[in-house]
This record gives C-alpha cells, sequence and structure tokens, in this order.
C-alpha cells in the first residue's frame, strides 16, 4: 500500500482497541524470565562455546603482533582468532568502522581478538593471557582541542540542507536586534547504558549461519553481517524476538555478531559471546559530545530576528556529525538564520545514534538559551516560546506542518504544572534548606516515514498470527501490534499471536528514530487490508462494504463469524506501506512541553528533581500505557543527561574511563520523582493511516534544558556545561548557615 | 578469574593458620568485592577459605557498655540492630547511605572495613597502578581524578578510601578485634586499621598474612545527635563525593570524620576540636595540607559545606 495522501476515515478511528491502555502482551514473559534474550537461547542451541573478545588498549595506530600461544594452552580453549588473521571486515551500515580484521587500529579497546572457549570463565581467563604489541600514535581525543582543525559539514540525515544553512542576513539582523544573547553550551559523550548488552549467538549449518542478536533493526545487522562475511542475505537468519533495550546502540551491528560467527565458523561450534561493558562504552557508539554557539537576535516584545547556532563535533574519520543544529532548522520562527556544523577528527568510540540524535544534545543548549534570552526581555519563558511558534518550515514557508500544537503543549504544561506559581526571580522560592526552581522547555522531534511490511494469518482456528522482522526493545511493540491486527480485523486483542523479530519474516521500518510504531503498525495496517479483501472474497461478501466487528464479518444483511473464511484453510494477507511525497509536502513532526520542579541543598548543591510534566503532540496515541512508559523513560533518561551522565574521556590514553555500568551514572530510582505526561492525542492523518507518529524520542527532547532552567531558577547559577553536577555550582553559591 | 581451591573454615584461629600456610590464600566472607575483582584478575587468589560458617556473626553488649560486633554480621543486620539505632545512629545511617539492600545483605562487617579502593585506574588492568602492580605507577595522577582523594595521599597513590560504615566507626573510637595464626589476638584502633599509601600504596592494613578479623568494638555510646551525610551525584547507590560522619554534643563540641577524600577515614581530632567555631574552622584545620588535583579541588569546600550542613542538623 503506498500512503499518497492523507488518511480518511478507516477502521482504526473506531478505537475500541488501539488506543486502549491494554497492558503490554509480552510482560508476564518477562517478568517470569520466560522471554528467551540473545545470551539465553538455550531453547535454541544447545552446548554452545563461549567467546570473549580481547579489546585494544591504545586508541590510534597499529597492532604489530599478537601473541596467543599461552591462550591456545589454557584450560577449554578451542580457538584464538586475531584481527591480523584477517583482512579489514565491511563496515555495516551506517557505520565508517570495520569491526576486526587488519592493523589499524582506531579507537580503545577495539576488538582485536576472540577466544573461544568450553565455558564463559575459560574463555575470559584465557583472554587474560593473551598479550599485543602496538606502533601507537598519540589519540586524538580533546574536541576543544580540536577545534582548529574542525571542517564544515552537511547532516547525515538532512542532505537536502546547505553546509552552512543560511536564511536572510543573520548577521545585519543579529547587529541590529535591541536584544541579543551570544553564549558557549557543551554537551559531553554519553553511552547508551542499556540493560541488556551487546550479545549473539552464531550457529553454522553448512554454508548457513543463524544468529540470535539483540538487534533494534533485523534487516540492517541481517545486510551487514552478510556483507561483511560475504555471504548471500538468504544464507543469514537474524533473530531478535527480545530485546533490553539499545537507544540506538543497538541499531548498528558490533563485534558481538561478526566475532560470534567467525568464532563459530572456526570452532564448528555454536558460539556465543557478549560484549563487555568496557567495548560497549569505548567500542560501541557514543553519543558525541558537541560545543555549541547559540546567538539570538530578538525585538523587545520576543520574537526572534535571528538565529545563529553552529554545534562542533568530533568523530572518527569518515563518520558523521551530531546533528544538533538539527531542531533550529524548524523550532521557531526567525527570518534570518545561519545555521552549521563542524567536524573534527576524534580518536574515540564512533559517534553514532543515541535515542533524539541531534535534538537531544541541540536543544538541551538551544532550551536554555531561550531561557536565558526570555529572562533578559523580561518575558515569561513559556509566553517566549509561544511568541516564536512557527506553523510553517522557516526555509520553505509554503511548507506547512502536517500538525503543529506546540503553543497547546506549552500552554497546557503551564497550567498543569501550576507555573504561574513559578517566581521569576532566581534563588526567591525554598523550603527549609532547599532552594526551589521550576524550569521549562519545548521539545521538538522529526516524525520519520520508513516503509514497513507485515503478514497477517488467519488460522483455522480463528486466531491471527502477525509476523513481521519488526522489533520491541522494549517499547511495547508487540502491543500496539495485537492492537493494530485487533482493531483491523474485529476481535479481541487476545485474538491475536504475535511474532517478531526474524528475519524470514517480512522487512518492517525496525525500532529506532522513533519511526518504529508509526510505520510497523502502518505496515500491518497494509497487510489487514488485504486480508480482509481475502476473508470478502473467500465468504462471498462484497470488499468494498464489509466490516469487521465483534469477531464477525458484516455485510448488509450478512453476518459472519471471522472463522469462518477460515474453515477451509488459513488465509494470508502481507503487504507494506510505502510512503508517497507526504512528508516533503508537510513537515512532520512530533512536539512536547517539559516542565521540571528542582530542589538544590543550599549547603552541598544537591540536586533533587522533585517534579516534571511531559505535554506531548505526537498524534494518535496507540497505547496509553506503553506510550506513557515510552515518556517517563525517556524523562529519566534526561534527568541523566542533565544531572549526571557523562563519559570522562583519560586524555592521555584515549578512553572512557567510566565505561561501565557503577561508573556511569544514570539515574537510579531514588532519583526519580512524581512524573506526569499528557498527550494531547490529536490523529495526523497526514502521518500514515494509523495517524500516529513517533513517540520514543520526544519524551527526552527538552527535559535536560527544563532541568538546567529549573536549577538556574533555584540559584542564580547559570550552568552551560552538562552535565550540571554540584562541584559547578559550589563556587557560586553563597555560603549556607 | 583464575582457578582456585576452596574450603570452609572450622574456626577462626584454623582459619587464620589455613591463610597463613598457603601463599596466595585469602578469605572470602559475603565477596561482595573480592569476587568482583578476581573477575577482573586484578585480586588473583589460589586458595579461598570461606569464614562463613564461623560463629562470628551475633551482636553482644561488652561489660563497658559498649557493643561487640561480630566480623560476619551483615550490613544489614548491623544498620537494623535495635542497639545499634538507639545509641550509634552514626553507623545505621552511615550503612543505609551504601550500596544497595542485596549488597548490604551480603556484605559483612569486616569485609566493609576490607574494601578496597574504587579509583578507575585500579580497575584498569592494562594501565599501571601501585596498588595492582607496585613500582609500577600511578595512573590516576594526571587522569581523571573527581572522585579521588585530596588528601593523605602520595606521589606513588591518590585512591581514596570510599567507604561509609568505616567513617562512622572512625568518629565512634571503633576497634577492630583480630586473630593471628598462632592464635593470638590483638585489638587495632580503628584509626590505624588504615594505612596512608606512602610509599607502598598496596598495603592498605597492619594485618600480617593471615589475620582475621573476628570483631568490631564500639566503647560506650557517646551520646549526643548521630549524623552521616553523604554527597553524591545521584540519590542512592553511588560512592560518595564527600561524606561527613558526626556525633554533636548540645555544647558544641563534637567529633567528625569524613569520608572519600583520602585513603581512609579523615579524622583530625584538633580539626574536630574547633567545633565550636565553626566548621570553616574544622576544615581549615583538617584539611591543612590537601594536595587536591584541579578536578577534585571543590571537594574541600564541599566538605565545608557538608559538615555545615550536618551542624545546622545538630541544632535543629
Amino acid at each position: 500500500m503506498k500512503f499518497a495522501t492523507p488518511a480518511g476515515e478507516n477502521p482504526i478511528d473506531r478505537l475500541t482497541v488501539v488506543g486502549q491502555p491494554l497492558r503490554r502482551i509480552d510482560g508476564a514473559r518477562k517478568v517470569s524470565g520466560t522471554a528467551p534474550y540473545a545470551y539465553e537461547r538455550h531453547d535454541a542451541v544447545t552446548d554452545p562455546a563461549y567467546g570473549w573478545i580481547v579489546g585494544a588498549t591504545i586508541a590510534r595506530g597499529r597492532v604489530k603482533r599478537i601473541d596467543v600461544a599461552a591462550a591456545l594452552r589454557a584450560p577449554g580453549v578451542l580457538a584464538a582468532l586475531t584481527t591480523l588473521d584477517f583482512g579489514a571486515f565491511k563496515p555495516g551500515f551506517r557505520t565508517t568502522l570495520h569491526l576486526f580484521g587488519g592493523a589499524e587500529i582506531r579507537h580503545y579497546h577495539q576488538a582485536i581478538a576472540l577466544v573461544v572457549a568450553e565455558t564463559f570463565e575459560q574463555a575470559r581467563a584465557a583472554a587474560h593471557l593473551i598479550s599485543a604489541e602496538y606502533e601507537s600514535a598519540s589519540p586524538r581525543c580533546d574536541l576543544a582541542r580540536e577545534a582548529s582543525n574542525a571542517e564544515p559539514t552537511a547532516d547525515r540525515d538532512g542532505p537536502d540542507y546547505p553546509v552552512v544553512d543560511r536564511i536572510g542576513d543573520f548577521e545585519a539582523a543579529f547587529a541590529a536586534a535591541p536584544v541579543t544573547l551570544d553564549e558557549r553550551y557543551t554537551t559531553p559523550d554519553h553511552t547508551h547504558a542499556m540493560m541488556e548488552p551487546h550479545a549473539t549467538t552464531a550457529a553454522w549449518q553448512g554454508d548457513k549461519l543463524t544468529i540470535w542478536t539483540s538487534a533494534q533493526v533485523v534487516s540492517w545487522h541481517r545486510d551487514s553481517l552478510a556483507a561483511a562475511l560475504g555471504i548471500a542475505k538468504e544464507n543469514l537468519r537474524v533473530e531478535a524476538p527480545f530485546i533490553g533495550g539499545g537507544f540506538g546502540a543497538k541499531l548498528l551491528m558490533r563485534a558481538d555478531a561478526l566475532l560470534a560467527s567467525l568464532g563459530a565458523r572456526v570452532t564448528r561450534r555454536p558460539v556465543k559471546l557478549t560484549l563487555q561493558r568496557p567495548l560497549i562504552a569505548n567500542g560501541g557508539t557514543r553519543r558525541a559530545g558537541t560545543i555549541q554557539r547559540i546567538r539570538l537576535g530578538a525585538t523587545r516584545d520576543g520574537r526572534l530576528t535571528a538565529i545563529g547556532h553552529h554545534s562542533l563535533n568530533g568523530n572518527l574519520e569518515g563518520a558523521f556529525a551530531e546533528a544538533a543544529i538539527a531542531p533550529t532548522r524548524l523550532m521557531y520562527g526567525a527570518p534570518n538564520r545561519d545555521l552549521s556544523m563542524t567536524l573534527a577528527t576524534l580518536d574515540l568510540a564512533e559517534g553514532n545514534d543515541m535515542r533524539a540524535p541531534g535534538e537531544a544534545p541541540g536543544l538541551m543548549a538551544f532550551e536554555i538559551a531561550m531561557d536565558e534570552l526570555a529572562e533578559k526581555l523580561g518575558i515569561d519563558p513559556v509566553e517566549l516560546r509561544i511568541r516564536n511558534d512557527t506553523q510553517v518550515d522557516p526555509r520553505s514557508p509554503r511548507r506547512r506542518f502536517s500538525g503543529r500544537h506546540l503553543v497547546e503543549c506549552l500552554q497546557v504544561g503551564a497550567e498543569r504544572f501550576g507555573w504561574s506559581r513559578r517566581h521569576p526571580a532566581p534563588g526567591s522560592m525554598r523550603d527549609g534548606r532547599w532552594l526551589i526552581g521550576m524550569g521549562m522547555a519545548a521539545g521538538f522531534r522529526l516524525n520519520l516515514l520508513v516503509p514497513s511490511g507485515a503478514r497477517i494469518r488467519l488460522e483455522r482456528d480463528g486466531r491471527l498470527t502477525v509476523e513481521t522482522d519488526m522489533t520491541d526493545i522494549g517499547t511495547g511493540t508487540y502491543t500496539i501490534l495485537a492492537q493494530t491486527a485487533a482493531e483491523m480485523m474485529g476481535v479481541p486483542a487476545d485474538r491475536v499471536t504475535v511474532r517478531l523479530g526474524d528475519s524470514s519474516f517480512p522487512q518492517s521500518a525496525g525500532s529506532g528514530g522513533q519511526f518504529g510504531a508509526n510505520n510497523a503498525t502502518s505496515g500491518l495496517y497494509a497487510a489487514c487490508l488485504t486480508l480482509r479483501d481475502a476473508v470478502s472474497a473467500r465468504l462471498g461478501l462484497d470488499p468494498g462494504t464489509a466490516e469487521f466487528a465483534g469477531g464477525d464479518v458484516i455485510s448488509g444483511d450478512r453476518r459472519v463469524p471471522l472463522a469462518q473464511a477460515a474453515e477451509g484453510g488459513a488465509l494470508v494477507g502481507d503487504d507494506q506501506i510505502t510512503y508517497g511525497d507526504l512528508d516533503k509536502e508537510f513537515v512532520q513532526a512530533t512536539f512536547g512541553s517539559q516542565f521540571a520542579e528542582i530542589a538544590v541543598d543550599q549547603f552541598t548543591g544537591e540536586m533533587r528533581v522533585r517534579r516534571m510534566l511531559a505535554v506531548i503532540d505526537a498524534g494518535r496515541v496507540l497505547n496509553p500505557l506503553t506510550a506513557r512508559s515510552q515518556a517517563i523513560g525517556a524523562m529519566t533518561m534526561g534527568v541523566g543527561s542533565a544531572l549526571m551522565e557523562a563519559l570522562a574521556v583519560d586524555k592521555r590514553y584515549g578512553f572512557f574511563v567510566n565505561h561501565d555500568l557503577g561508573g556511569y551514572e544514570v539515574p537510579v530510582h531514588a532519583d526519580i520523582p512524581r512524573q506526569d505526561v499528557v498527550f494531547l492525542d490529536h490523529p495526523d492523518p497526514v502521518s500514515s493511516p494509523m495517524k500516529a507518529k513517533g513517540i520514543g524520542e520526544i519524551g527526552l527532547c527538552g527535559v535536560a534544558a527544563a532541568i538546567a532552567n529549573a536549577v538556574y531558577n533555584a540559584t542564580g547559577i547559570r550552568v552551560r556545561d552538562y552535565p550540571i553536577t554540584l562541584d559547578k555550582l559550589l563556587d557560586k553559591m553563597p555560603r549556607a548557615a | 578469574m583464575k582457578p582456585f581451591s576452596y574450603e570452609q573454615a572450622a574456626s577462626p584461629a584454623a582459619a587464620a593458620a589455613a591463610v597463613a600456610s598457603r601463599p596466595g590464600a585469602k578469605f572470602i566472607a559475603g565477596g561482595t568485592n573480592l569476587l568482583d575483582l578476581m573477575k577482573f584478575q586484578i585480586e588473583t587468589p589460589t586458595h579461598l577459605v570461606d569464614v562463613r560458617r564461623l560463629d562470628l556473626n551475633r551482636i553482644e553488649d561488652t561489660s563497658d557498655g559498649g557493643l561487640r560486633i561480630g566480623a560476619l554480621v551483615t550490613n544489614t543486620e548491623l544498620a537494623s540492630h535495635p542497639r545499634v539505632k538507639r545509641d550509634y545512629g552514626v553507623v545505621s545511617r552511615a550503612i543505609v547511605a551504601g550500596a544497595t539492600g542485596q549488597l548490604r545483605n551480603k556484605a559483612t562487617t569486616a569485609g566493609n572495613l576490607l574494601q578496597r579502593n574504587r579509583c578507575p585506574y585500579f580497575y584498569e588492568t592494562d594501565l599501571p597502578c601501585n596498588k595492582r602492580r607496585p613500582g609500577s605507577g600511578c595512573s590516576a595522577i594526571g587522569g581523571v581524578s573527581r572522585s579521588l582523594a585530596v588528601i593523605g595521599t602520595s606521589q606513588h597513590c591518590i585512591a581514596q578510601n570510599p567507604g561509609d560504615m568505616a567513617v562512622a566507626l572512625r568518629v565512634l573510637d571503633a576497634t577492630v578485634e583480630t586473630v593471628r595464626p598462632d592464635g593470638t589476638t590483638r585489638a587495632i584502633p580503628i584509626g590505624d586499621f588504615h594505612l596512608l599509601p606512602g610509599e607502598s600504596p598496596e598495603i592498605e592494613h597492619p594485618l600480617v598474612p593471615g589475620e582475621l578479623v573476628t570483631a568490631v568494638s564500639l566503647p560506650k555510646p557517646p551520646g549526643g545527635t548521630h549524623h552521616y551525610h553523604k554527597v553524591r551525584d545521584r540519590a542512592s547507590y553511588a560512592f560518595a563525593i564527600v561524606s561527613v560522619a558526626a556525633v554533636l554534643q548540645k555544647d558544641g563540641s563534637g567529633r567528625v570524620a569524613f569520608g572519600s577524600v583520602a585513603p581512609r577515614p579523615w579524622r583530625i581530632e584538633a580539626a574536630e576540636a574547633l567545633l565550636p567555631r565553626g566548621p570553616a574552622a574544622v576544615v581549615e584545620t583538617a584539611f591543612a595540607g590537601a594536595r587536591p588535583t584541579p578536578e577534585n579541588a571543590f571537594k574541600i569546600p564541599l566538605a565545608e559545606r557538608t559538615l555545615a550542613l550536618v551542624v545546622a542538623e545538630g541544632r535543629a
């Protein structure tokens, strides 16, 4: 089905199942430990051998020699492969970095060897016996220092934009503006810190390979691994039915999949392995830190006349920039704009996608700048954003937003949060020894359209089976697909079985970029239309008028149980959604407002978020329970970005020192207060037949800035370098008594 | 993890003798720290003597009105003991500020005192560390050091003692009781139990090989109000940036020890004597001669602020 014109009324609009707060249908399996994850496929693979990866201990240079003799003699060892045994394997999709093979080292903890042994402990112990000699060069890992070497760079995901994106005459408008702001902001490197590490179990049968892995997009992993191994895609089966979080880390194939496959080939045994946390932080992907300069010019009544946003970023040679300027293109109106990025070369883990790539760090900076501007203007920060709303793409004013309710997000948020109780003068609200502050920010994230396929089968017993290579990374995909099928076919959701994450199923959008839910359900919608036609045909009903409701198919005065259509054999609907030009004709995006109240200990500077509210405009909400979970999870991540998360680089050696979950602190339960989420629930007929939009990332956008602005409101201290840790407050806080 | 042999000890003296008689042998109790270190091969014992079955898990009143805590009493038991909560509140508060419920259920009193440091470079087995490989150098100096010690350090090591319970025990003047391999016992004042790194950072306590901690004794309750404030970047499950343990008396006097600022719980009696003059005076004396790094210099003003908070709490 090609979706080329806005959706009219369709069966989803009934909202008898879709839109209902159905609890996640895979929940019982997860909490009872019966959902099989990649490293625990005891059901599929008996008697696996265990792999353990050895990482390089330099960040830049070459491996001269690797000695595996002692490891090979160690108990239980079946094989020891080194990177010098192979030529460089082809990098996977969306990544510049080869994962194994050859002598070149481009970042710390790059995989240089694999040990395969009978047991996990034997493999790990033998890995300690491997020694390597290097020829090392001094690593480049200080972004500020490399700034002078940075080159202008394009936006990977906005290739239509000029490298320096100029509209009007920024310099003149900025110079002429009666109120201006010109500040520098930094965001640090982040690691995804998902609960389940990268893990793969691999088994060969002849020239056919199966991997059970943790992948957000099954087809990307399949294509990347097949290309690296030089095998036909048809000979590679990828299964990823359950994923313990990804946040973008698992969009890309990592060394676990490649090395498990190589180890299995060499040992002729199924091999499973997981990436140790240090190898994930140093050798996986990271959200790359930024140094951003933001210049704003405004009239005295708070209308932006000039927006300048430059972001400096660092990455491996050939890799892309974190597009921190992306949200600035479309967030607020202003006739004069100058947006650009520069990219320096750094010898750190590859900067790549992490939840709300571009938007998250961009808004971390930009939405502080708006708070600062509001104060300079003496205008309420909510009001300033409302005054600068735009309903059109500032670059192409004839291109409207398909649905944009940012103003409503801001107004509803202010009302629900009790924003009017905020005192704008910093440091004027107290609760005992705590300084209280309220802050807010706006959020923005594009809605991306990606083709997605699915298959649905009406079984002879009247049940429905959905199959797609779509993944559920903890988001609720199983549940919303069951709801979609149930709504389309007029049955309760418990009549639907959903099978995901298998490359032998129809190819889907996968999970990432907040494009999973809308596109995958739309693909299933298309498949259901096909099945409905097949059912009508089998029952001799007019497909043009047949309605599917209450377990029956109804046409005119005939009412036939749906199950009856399959009595003679299962019926299948198999289709995919593809898109026309609606995303060119309209800007499709999601919006949010974030509000936070924080308490800052006037003695110690300790910060504790007291309450949070998000108001989100992301089209139709397919399931308010799982959607809320997405939002509060994202808000929790935003607390981490605001107050604690940062990879600390040792600039001498070029590695991240806090490369595990002990050192890289993310919020714990005690950090998270009451979180409220409001969905405006404005169905967007331009986005898809589901009229839904992405929801997985908008909940993060703006959160950190809202908290930063709350800290300012509490203390009067403006911190522009994330994370806002107490040491950045102390010397500016008056001595408490 | 390197292969190791294992035995269960029958008595404290037998345990001490077993460890003393085998080079590379170590005690294991809760294992919450040792097992992690073994997985990284930072600790590579060839033999483990499991002391968990020993009869060292009681909390008893002593004849002088104090309390004797068996070495195997878990953190959870100790923190929730009625007398500890009533008379030694600083211990309860310190313990529950640390780790997680699961870890506190496993961690023992002696094991907690003997936990090794959390310097990130101690865990980076490919880089030099004088605690791990004596004489190899200190990677933390010149590296990422925000969490590390600001005082009591040497040019060979700047790791901090990250514990919570030990800081509380330090203000209570606890005594560590041990049995040596020859069966003799001794009592080590807590202030002498954690050694400064000096020239030999790998030596962290005065125990001789095989010497087993059997108990920690507390003198009779000091009265006053008990405080433990732990400052950290997140609200739970994190090591302190700075902590303050204090017992404050109505007359303005008191005892104070600082955690996570030095290689041992940092209590300077001459400094705490200045409590009536205020936190600034205490901290100025307690941290005289400090050698912080640019990344962790904030710990000293933070220590003062945290002490001010504790003093304000004491007045309230």
